[in-house]
């Protein structure tokens, strides 16, 4: 019988962004990406939820500390984009357009590399109350 | 005396940063959030009226008619937009969330029915950071 818990820790950033595509003419961009485009950028409260499955440690009875997870997201994660441009600011976004599905496939490439391959690692990504994705998506 | 609450939502980007001062010194009294190329938040505006049921209809106000009036005339201009750079009635201000609500307070006002009474805007920024804002 399988004993494995997922545990769960979230962890926050502000960040400003804009959707576009160099490759396409203003027209194109305005058209698909609507006020997402604005040239001046918009931003906002992401909310980022990291997901680790595996088994309590007999030890200390947890599964992973979740303190010890909540360093590791601020140090790799939140450090990096919170209160940035993600446009201006990070190299991860400097050709990449940063919609909530591309930062959540950034953000699971640096934690995986991270987190010991034992743990599995889902992550849910808030880009509004409304709005969120996930990642691996099964 | 009744009061009723319409919420609405807008998404954009600003940054904290008196012109008037050095860079450093902008980081030392906004930090992060003087971040030259911006950063951005989920904003929340709880918008309330004050008054008395009409008899026919049981509203103080329509709230539906209230957020067409927020929309058209704030949230229009703040949805999706830089505040330091996009935003008319912003133009000159710090961009604060304590100088946004304010702004706030006075765009609607004008554009409010005669008789209706707007009580408090609340401005949410965070979900730890939010204004109030009574008009005086």
């Amino acid at each position: 019988m399988s004993e494995k818990v997922a545990v769960y820790r979230r962890e926050n950033f502000n960040a400003a962004h804009r959707l576009h595509n160099p490759a396409w003419d203003e027209a194109t961009n305005d058209r698909v990406f609507g006020k997402c485009n604005n040239p001046n950028y918009h931003g906002h409260n992401y909310e980022l939820i990291v997901k680790l499955i595996g088994e309590p440690d007999p030890a200390t009875g947890y599964v992973y500390d979740l303190k010890l997870l909540s360093d590791l997201v601020k140090e790799n994660i939140i450090d990096r984009f919170d209160h940035k441009n993600l446009n201006e600011d990070t190299v991860e976004f400097k050709n990449l357009n940063p919609t909530a599905e591309n930062i959540v496939v950034v953000i699971y490439k640096i934690l995986r590399a991270k987190i010991d391959s034992k743990y599995d690692l889902k992550l849910r990504l808030y880009e509004t109350e409304r709005n969120f994705v996930e990642y691996p998506a099964n | 005396m009744v009061y009723i609450t319409r919420t609405e939502h807008f998404n954009a980007a600003h940054k904290l940063y008196n012109p008037k001062w050095t860079r450093e010194k902008n980081e030392e009294v906004f930090g992060r959030c003087a971040n030259e190329n911006w950063h951005g938040h989920n904003f929340e505006l709880h918008v309330t009226i004050k008054g008395d049921p009409d008899p026919d209809t049981g509203f103080v106000y329509d709230v539906k008619k209230l957020s067409v009036i927020i929309n058209e005339y704030v949230i229009e201009k703040l949805d999706h937009k830089n505040l330091n750079l996009d935003v008319d009635f912003m133009a000159g201000k710090m961009c604060s969330i304590e100088n946004l609500v304010i702004a706030i307070w006075n765009q609607l006002v004008p554009h409010l029915p005669e008789g209706v009474k707007l009580h408090c805007l609340k401005l949410r920024e965070t979900p730890k950071i939010y204004t109030e804002y009574y008009g005086d």
